[in-house]
């Protein structure tokens, strides 16, 4: 019979092949299941995992997909290693798209290359500052900022709402509720700088972030408090680090960075704010700082997959008539294996004889 | 790595086997793609586009080939959906709610040889064509039906967003429920989404515990149906007929049909007749239709609704006839004037004696 055993180390090596395994098995199981329902399991798996990174034209809505999934990801694994646990991102995507967005429309009719980037200014502060409502709670009134986080992402939308039918709403609209569109405004709208790959300016943005995040975290003593912070909070207090700090420092960044994304959204690939601006960005994006293991270039890949997974899905849709359900029924499948799989990292399978 | 490589040729080349018959589907058929705010078991909206598309099928045979993709959000995520339909050789592609407006002009500017038909949109292009039903005349049957059905007096509305679509639905039934019963009064709840069963049934709720007898909704699912039974309420069905969520509950039902504007549309394509248009059809065309009247109703209660149901038919009534106020008492309709179509494809206040104010 077999049996887990516990390893004396965790292992490198499991650690970068269990998210392969855990696809591979989401592919055979995957298969299984399409092939239950009449479709030809091959034509499923490619077009759900190989189509989105072939095809040009999926390859450029890749990354639009991916960027604002890995952008919030980034600024909310950095919290994750210290035990921060902002669960609002969504809250603060949606408060970046309403400060910047409304800077931007205050704006409307001036000409100048500074109205984007005082934009994003504006969005980064506003999700920032979203995020310091829990982050002050916690450290005045030691409030759960798991709790906090996620009740002001319902405020932010119902705000979000209240924005749209009031002071933001298109005033040439015909009364519906939803602002001007700011990605067809040339000094409002984010500019293309790889066109083929679908790289905008905020996706520039995205990867220098990164870049600075991998840094903080290896580099900058911050980055040392931070993970000391997560791995042994005791550890961290004797050595000196500020509890408070590190809390107001990590939500701080991944609100900023939840803010951005909202902006990158806005002014790219959604145009303008309406009451169903928000579609889970915020939320998905916690799958893939996990997906990632907390780590800038594993949440770059993870993004990558998971958005090739959404675009993959809908084309399977109309292409193989696979119903939405099988889509999602095929994603949790795969986040499944890949949490199941983990437990590989820490044991090891050893047969035993009776 | 050189395994997971090995698998995706594999799996290349089962495409490429099977691909070559996906590839040759053009030629003669026409290929008709539809997008869907909800999914197609909704058992509402997003069901009833889908009951048009198979009535295309049904039509067409062969000669028509369709394809759906269902809940597409309606940010960013919907002209993506479009474009990828457009690109995979679609002739002609069905937008189906109004938050697809912008990336439906946006896609159909990057292809301007696939006609688009956005539903319930006001923006046209060369190649867009929009339509909507004229729901408020069913609205203005059922709120008749339901100003003599209630005893509270008290009738329940679970509203979407307030644009004009929804207010004017509000607006027509209320009118139509003061004109038979004086002491009438509307509670409407926002609830901010098209589809959320749960949402939904909280609204539905939250109504009756305000006393509430009789419900109408404007969102897609059939959670408010499901409650009206239980708590042995009335209500009436969205979009769709309603009445196995709720045998006794159920009043009546508007129901969209949307299947001969699918067809004739279709056909326009296959004729090659196909122009950018702007329809608005209501119950004389056959796009507002209805359940059958429950037998809960007094036989006075039907006919006068069938009696109405003829006359809006007929060109005779137009639930929107002076004189009529604004909620803020100012003068909208003069004695005997009839709304315009502009007016109410914008409408965004509400008659006087609705209570409380839209959200704004």
């Amino acid at each position: 019979m077999l049996r887990l055993e516990q390893r004396p180390q965790p292992s490198k090596t499991m650690l970068y092949i269990t998210p392969i395994l855990a696809v591979l098995a989401t592919m055979v199981l995957g298969g299984a299941l399409f092939l239950a329902m009449g479709i030809n399991p091959f034509d499923a798996i490619y077009l759900l995992f190989i189509d989105p990174f072939t095809d040009s034209y999926n390859l450029s809505q890749l990354f639009v997909k991916a960027s604002p999934l890995i952008l919030i990801a980034m600024g909310l694994s950095i919290g994750f290693r210290a035990g921060v646990w902002n669960i609002g991102a969504e809250g603060q995507f949606i408060m970046g798209a309403i400060s910047g967005g409304a800077v931007g429309l205050a704006l409307w009719g001036s000409t100048g290359w500074w109205i984007l980037p005082l934009m994003a200014v504006a969005a980064a502060l506003g999700g920032a500052l979203w995020a310091m409502i829990p982050a002050v709670l916690k450290i005045r009134f030691n409030a759960n900022e798991i709790l906090v986080s996620l009740m002001l992402v319902y405020v932010a939308e119902n705000l979000l709402a209240q924005m749209v039918q009031g002071v933001l709403r298109n005033p040439e609209g015909m009364g519906f509720p939803e602002s001007r569109n700011l990605a067809r405004n040339e000094p409002t709208a984010l500019p293309d700088v790889f066109d083929p790959l679908g790289i905008d300016a905020g996706g520039v943005v995205m990867l220098v972030l990164l870049a600075a995040a991998f840094f903080l975290l290896q580099k900058h003593a911050m980055g040392f408090q931070i993970k000391l912070t997560g791995e042994s909070p005791r550890a961290a207090r004797f050595a000196g680090v500020k509890p408070g700090v590190i809390i107001a420092v990590c939500l701080g960044i991944s609100g900023a960075a939840a803010g951005l994304a909202g902006l990158f959204e806005l002014t790219g690939a959604a145009g303008k704010l309406t009451i169903d601006f928000p579609v889970g960005y915020g939320f998905t994006a916690i799958i893939v700082a996990f997906l990632g293991r907390l780590n800038p270039v594993g949440i770059l890949l993870a993004g990558v997959v998971l958005a090739g997974t959404y675009i993959g899905g809908e084309n399977a849709q109309f292409a193989l008539k696979l119903p939405a359900a099988a889509v999602t029924v095929f994603q949790g499948m795969m986040l499944f294996f890949l949490l199941g799989f983990e437990i590989l990292i820490n044991y090891r399978v050893r047969r035993v004889v009776r | 790595m050189k395994f997971t490589k090995t698998l995706a040729a594999a799996a290349a080349m089962g495409f490429a086997l099977t691909g070559v018959a996906n590839a040759d589907s053009h030629g003669e058929t026409v290929q008709a793609g539809f997008i869907y705010v909800g999914p197609v078991g909704d058992l509402g909206w997003s069901y009833q586009h889908d009951q048009g598309r198979q009535a295309v099928e049904a039509e067409f045979g062969d000669m028509v080939e369709t394809s759906f993709v269902e809940s597409v959000p309606e940010g960013a995520d919907a002209e993506r959906v479009m474009s990828q339909m457009a690109r995979s050789g679609v002739d002609i592609i069905f937008t189906t709610s109004f938050g697809y407006m912008d990336p439906t002009i946006a896609a159909a500017e990057s292809f301007p040889d696939v006609r688009f038909e956005h539903a319930t949109g006001y923006k046209r292009v060369e190649n867009v064509s929009t339509y909507s039903a004229r729901f408020y005349e069913g609205r203005y049957v059922i709120g008749e039906i339901a100003g003599a059905m209630t005893k509270s007096n008290k009738i329940g509305y679970i509203a979407s967003f307030p644009i004009p679509e929804v207010v004017r639905g509000i607006n027509a039934a209320y009118l139509a429920a003061k004109s038979v019963n004086p002491d009438v009064e509307f509670k409407v709840v926002w609830v901010y989404t098209w589809f959320d069963p749960g949402k939904e049934a909280d609204a539905a709720n939250a109504l009756i515990e305000q006393g509430v007898d009789v419900i109408m909704q404007h969102t897609d699912s059939p959670a408010a149906m499901t409650i009206a039974e239980e708590k042995g309420i009335y209500a009436f069905g969205q979009a769709t007929d309603m009445s196995n969520f709720g045998p006794t509950a159920q009043l009546t039902a508007i129901i969209d049909d949307w299947n001969p504007y699918y067809i004739e549309r279709v056909k326009a394509v296959m004729d090659g007749t196909w122009e950018s248009t702007d329809t608005w059809h209501g119950i004389a065309d056959g796009m507002v239709a209805f359940a059958p009247m429950s037998d809960a109703m007094p036989a006075d209660v039907a006919a006068r609704a069938e009696a109405t149901i003829a006359a809006i038919a007929a060109g005779e009534f137009h639930p929107f006839t002076g004189p009529l106020n604004k909620q803020d008492g100012s003068v909208w309709l003069a004695e005997g004037e009839v709304a315009d179509d502009g007016t109410l494809a914008g409408m965004n206040f509400y008659v006087e004696g609705v209570d409380g104010e839209l959200p704004n």
